[in-house]
């Protein structure tokens, strides 16, 4: 392939027009069906991938409304306790595997490439693969619900009530190969994120340099990648003990049910964090940008981005404190799940410190800041309390716990996840968002729900256990109730206010230029929406906010070739470049690996013979996906 | 005369459900969890105000750009240095204050009183050990203790996860298949204190509720000393007859009544349910009202729960409930 | 050349190989996920055992012959694994198709001995937790040599076909026989547990 692969098919040959052409007929994803079904864009995957996760949050909202429609009132039968427990399992389990997590690793997969300078993520096909099992096990999910075939055994499916002998039918087999598939695809995720940001940032941008958003979502990857594993060891052991009979979980052949809870949280601690952490970058990112300096403390904020990481894995026992284990346990736990609140302080105050040294700029996504930090430092605090032993038995399983587990979920990675919405929005779409409404969103989201959720923590250590589908007119918990179903209405008129004021924007939203913030990162160097090819040449980083050094001139490479899709492989520490590699063309095979995935997972809740015959037209349409087809890219 | 200031106190206690609060503590390992939560919420209210205090601050202050950046920075970071290390003291503090409250509410090694308790889908069985010359008792939804005594309970359970929780008297404890747990329990004056099961157990997780009845210890042995009978043979003939229909419906297949043929092991001992403050597990009081509503139609009170619907004529549902009343 | 431009690519090679290769990190990484795996089912195994009366739980320890020749087996075939590697690196098109055939019959092998293992370890998975962990075990395992295996009968394929003589294939070869060492590697650990501990 010499012959073509001479001078007058490197970027070097051409002006700026004809560089961009060459680069979009190379890069484009086809107009039409084939074209949607086939692209490995990171952004359009990204953008899908987002999408999909908001309307998965819209679908558990609608459910939590249900759920405070039927706790409004004592004993009131709107909804009856087999449909309630689908509704509260199928709320947790969107909430946690379809909306949280792909959420936050969707935002990593569009914009990671674009802030380390690349131009499509490691892996593009494992990314588009990614996506459509994510989809698969959404769809599986929410169709087994509307069938009444949905889980009803808490998104935590505790066993023995999650077990073959109390959970008849196959609400609970769904349940788990749901989990499968949402695994496989946060996995692959997180594999082309590190990729991604090991060996493909743009030229010297060494580890020092890497953004704030990039780190946590590395280390964010590390944390899908080594805890996602004991929740597939868990959910295979529950499915075979439902299907084949083993007794990984009866006692009475030498299973233990604590054994579940055990392999569940040392997954289920983790994710929690695989949920904050992005949303520290976010945070970050905000800050930055809106107080008009870099984040107070970087170093400190990549150690303890690190530090919390590494934590989060000895925190698991904490969710099982009145469950029996030995006291001794317990202590070291109680201390590890209080020193995590350590990195989380020092985060807090490194932002708290950028603020007080810079020049707050009061946009939608700030005001979304401050909300975090109002409500997260809540939430942290609450934390420290249930990390506490004797105060978690009384809290545990109560209102406390539900109110603390919102207020950081929502207020420590949705809020940031709202101002990341407004901060990225011209970015995905090449629009703004209003700017008018999005102060109403904020206003009705942060006043809903603390209304909502302050309450709960009341109710919790006034006697309230969770995950009761009603309670009796005596207890002393009617009128709180009550108060947090109508502020509940509140928090969905902003969510609501929120999605109109996104569908209207991305139609007819103002037009964004390719920096509307005066941010200093990369993303912000190439149009909004970004070309096919993200960035025509390669931008070359020489400090932490490059746009900031160099708002028009920033220092590019050159070099790579036009007539196949070529990206720069670089060194892992200095970000040294190594190699042009090139990056897959669109390919409909991810799509076919997907479906016979998805039908042979499907599949085996009936029979384990799916996973023999099944692993057939898996195995095709990998061959088909890794074979070389002669195009360019297949070169070297 | 120690019969109607019994009856007061018990009504005024049942009044009074208000008590399944750990912000309402009546026994000692709860108060010491009670001044624990108190303490820690007290410190986590002063951080939240500082923290919002510096968030006002330093977003309202006059915006001075520029001005000596090196000291200033320098200064930053004295003080986010400065509140780490309070944050370090504020969780060592914390910590060692809850190591010390656990040591407070463990079991003691012998405790005058031990009871097992076994969870089910969707009440509690209770056993009482024989002591001495008294034989032992089975029981449900309802504990009695004597104040003032610690009591160790045992916490088994027959088929999934349960947890027990009587919050005014002690932090909660899991029932596990296949494991045994203990839980002290202590109450420091006379009253009923209601609980309900905290772990999500399945259809009616949540109607599942306990109550613990503390009463002076001879209040207690009398008691103790009527459980271990057992049941009386009714006079009225409304409930001779029930006790007659009874035994002949499939009622006893599951249900044990000592002291006559049936005795089945799926469902509560009924032997003293007359005596029990509530029937289904807290669900209504027991009257012979609400056991004629609950023996004629359980699955509609409790859905899913395990009690089928026995056809009876209405007749015979009248003469049951006066005869499950009688059994005092 | 166009102003701005401070970094010139032009004499970078045209594929990255080793530790410049996004495929080898992208193995890297699904292997840490593959580790993290394994290590939970030995963790999973000695907790069981850790509440046990006794252990094994109803059955005598496994019989060694079959595990231990498919471990001698297993860690001989790195030898042929390590030499195919170096010819990959040399892009050696011929001595490649050699090693990748070698390495085939490698993967198979073990398979066959595979089906005397669960015979040996005289438990069936369903008759209690002990037999079902040891099934699981030895099942995760098998999946990882069938994979590599699949993977290697494919990569062999394609060095015969007009794909073959190119550097990308040369590094996917390397890749595998990275892959094969860690099913080699992760396997010593599980023999030990599944074979040794229960002889404590």
């Amino acid at each position: 392939m010499t012959g073509r692969d001479g001078s007058d098919s490197r970027d070097t040959a051409f002006n700026d027009a004809e560089l961009d052409r060459r680069l979009a007929s190379v890069w484009s994803t086809p107009p039409g069906l084939w074209g949607i079904l086939s692209t490995v864009d990171h952004k359009i995957i990204g953008r899908r991938y987002i999408t999909t996760a908001f309307v998965f949050l819209a679908l558990g909202g609608f459910l939590s409304l249900l759920m405070r429609l039927q706790l409004a009132q004592p004993e009131a039968r709107f909804i009856g306790p087999d449909r309630y427990n689908q509704i509260f399992t199928m709320h947790g389990t969107n909430m946690m595997f379809l909306f949280a997590v792909p959420v936050m690793q969707a935002m990593a997969v569009y914009l990671v490439p674009l802030m380390v300078g690349t131009r499509n993520i490691a892996f593009p096909r494992l990314n588009a693969f990614s996506y459509w099992i994510y989809l698969a096990g959404g769809l599986l999910l929410w169709l087994a619900f509307v069938l009444d075939a949905g889980p009803d055994i808490g998104w935590f499916a505790y066993v023995p009530l999650s077990g073959p002998q109390y959970a008849a039918g196959k609400r609970a087999d769904i349940w788990a190969q749901m989990i499968t598939f949402t695994e496989v695809s946060a996995l692959a995720v997180a594999v082309e994120i590190v990729v991604t940001v090991f060996k493909q940032r743009a030229p010297g941008m060494s580890l020092d340099r890497i953004p704030l958003f990039v780190w946590s979502m590395l280390v964010t990857s590390f944390l899908v990648i080594l805890a996602m594993p004991a929740i597939v060891i868990a959910s295979t052991s529950l499915i075979l003990d439902r299907l084949v009979e083993t007794h990984f979980f009866n006692p009475a052949e030498g299973g233990d049910v604590l054994l579940w809870q055990h392999l569940f949280w040392f997954f289920g601690h983790p994710e929690v964090y695989i949920i904050f952490l992005p949303a520290v970058g976010m945070v970050s990112s905000i800050v930055a940008t809106f107080t008009r300096r870099p984040v107070f403390g970087y170093l400190a904020m990549v150690m303890a981005i690190i530090a919390t990481g590494v934590l989060a894995f000895g925190l698991w026992v904490h969710h099982m404190f009145v469950a029996g284990l030995p006291r001794l346990g317990q202590s070291f736990f109680t201390a590890s799940s209080m020193a995590i609140a350590v990195p989380a302080g020092l985060q807090i105050f490194c932002w708290l410190a950028t603020m007080w040294a810079g020049r707050p700029i009061f946009k939608t996504p700030f005001l979304f800041v401050i909300g975090f930090v109002v409500t997260f430092v809540i939430g942290g605090l609450t934390g420290v309390m249930v990390a506490s032993v004797p105060f978690d038995t009384q809290v545990h399983d109560t209102y406390f716990v539900v109110a603390h587990f919102h207020y950081v979920l929502i207020g420590g990675a949705v809020f940031p996840l709202l101002g990341a919405a407004y901060y990225w929005f011209p970015k995905l779409t090449g629009r703004m968002m209003s700017e008018t409404l999005g102060r109403w969103v904020f206003g009705l989201i942060f006043a809903g729900f603390n209304l909502t959720f302050f309450p709960m923590h009341i109710l919790g250590l006034r006697g309230m256990p969770r995950r009761i589908y009603t309670y009796q007119p005596e207890m002393p918990w009617s009128a709180l109730n009550m108060f947090i179903s109508l502020s509940a209405i509140i928090l969905a008129l902003g969510f609501l206010l929120f999605f109109v004021d996104a569908i209207r924007s991305a139609r007819s939203g103002a037009a964004a230029p390719s920096n509307p913030w005066g941010a200093s990162t990369l993303e912000w160097a190439t149009s909004s929406p970004p070309p096919p090819y993200n960035f025509a040449r390669l931008p070359v980083v020489g400090s932490l906010e490059p746009l900031s050094d160099h708002s028009d001139d920033l220092p590019v490479a050159a070099g790579l070739r036009v007539d196949r899709r070529e990206l720069l492989v670089s060194s892992v520490v200095e970000a040294i470049p190594e190699a042009r590699e090139s990056s897959s063309g669109d390919s409909i095979w991810p799509l076919w690996a997907a479906l016979a995935t998805s039908a042979t997972l499907i599949w085996s809740i009936f029979t384990p013979w799916a996973v023999v015959w099944g692993s057939i037209p898996v195995a095709i349409a990998l061959i088909g996906w890794f074979w070389p087809k002669g195009v360019p890219e297949d070169e070297s | 005369m120690r019969a109607v200031s019994a009856l007061l106190i018990a009504a005024l206690a049942s009044g009074c459900s208000g008590n399944q609060s750990a912000l309402d503590p009546h026994g000692a390992p709860a108060m010491h969890v009670e001044h624990l939560i108190i303490g820690i919420i007290a410190i986590c209210t002063v951080v939240w105000v500082l923290v919002m205090a510096t968030l006002g601050v330093a977003l309202l202050r006059g915006r001075r750009a520029g001005a000596d950046n090196a000291k200033h920075e320098a200064r930053l970071t004295m003080t986010v240095v400065a509140a780490v290390a309070a944050t370090v003291a504020i969780i060592a503090g914390v910590t060692i204050a809850s190591f010390y409250t656990t040591r407070n509410i463990g079991v003691p090694e012998s405790a005058a009183l031990t009871i097992t308790v076994r969870g089910q889908q969707w009440w509690w069985q209770v056993f009482y050990a024989g002591a001495g010359a008294a034989p032992g008792f089975q029981t449900a939804n309802e504990i009695h203790i004597p104040i003032r005594t610690d009591v160790h309970l045992r916490l088994e359970s027959l088929d999934v996860i349960h947890s027990f929780w009587v919050p005014s008297l002690a932090g909660k404890q899991d029932l596990v298949p296949g494991r045994s747990n203990s839980v002290l329990l202590r109450a420091e004056k006379s009253g009923v204190y209601r609980g309900q099961c905290a772990e999500f157990c399945g259809l009616q997780h949540s109607h599942m509720a306990i109550m613990v009845v503390a009463e002076a210890p001879a209040d207690y042995d009398r008691w103790a000393a009527s459980q271990g009978g057992d049941a009386m043979t009714p006079a009225d003939p409304d409930a001779a007859a029930g006790r007659a229909a009874f035994l002949a419906k499939p009622c006893a297949a599951c249900h044990t009544v000592r002291g006559t043929p049936a005795n089945g092991t799926t469902g509560p001992d009924l032997t003293h349910i007359g005596g029990r403050r509530t029937i289904a597990a807290g669900l209504m009081e027991t009257t012979r009202g609400s056991l004629a509503a609950w023996i004629a139609d359980p699955q509609t009170l409790k859905p899913g729960n395990n009690m089928p619907m026995v056809p009876l004529t209405s007749a015979e549902l009248q003469n049951i409930s006066a005869y499950m009343e009688s059994l005092k | 050349m166009k102003e701005g431009t401070t970094l010139d690519l032009t004499d970078l090679p045209p594929h990255g190989l080793g530790t410049a290769s996004v495929s080898w990190w992208g193995t890297l990484a699904f292997m840490l996920i593959e580790g993290t795996g394994f290590a939970l089912s030995i963790v999973v195994y000695l907790y069981l055992m850790s509440l046990a009366q006794r252990w094994p739980l109803d059955a005598p320890p496994p019989d060694l012959l079959a595990g231990t020749t498919l471990t001698a087996l297993l860690v001989a075939s790195l030898v042929p694994n390590i030499v195919l590697a170096r010819w990959a690196r040399n892009q050696d098109l011929l001595k490649v198709r050699i090693g990748l055939i070698v390495m085939s019959l490698l993967g198979m092998a073990p398979l066959i001995l595979r089906a005397f293992e669960f015979p040996a370890m005289h438990i069936k998975w369903d008759q209690n937790a002990y037999g079902s962990i040891v099934w699981v075990m030895l099942g995760l395992h098998t999946t990882h040599i069938l994979t590599d295996l699949v993977e290697t009968l494919v990569l062999t394929c394609l060095m015969f076909s007009r794909h073959g003589d190119n550097a990308r294939r040369f590094g996917d070869v390397s890749d595998n026989t990275m892959y094969w060492n860690f099913v080699v590697a992760t396997w010593l650990p599980m023999y030990a547990c599944l074979y040794w501990v229960p002889r404590l």
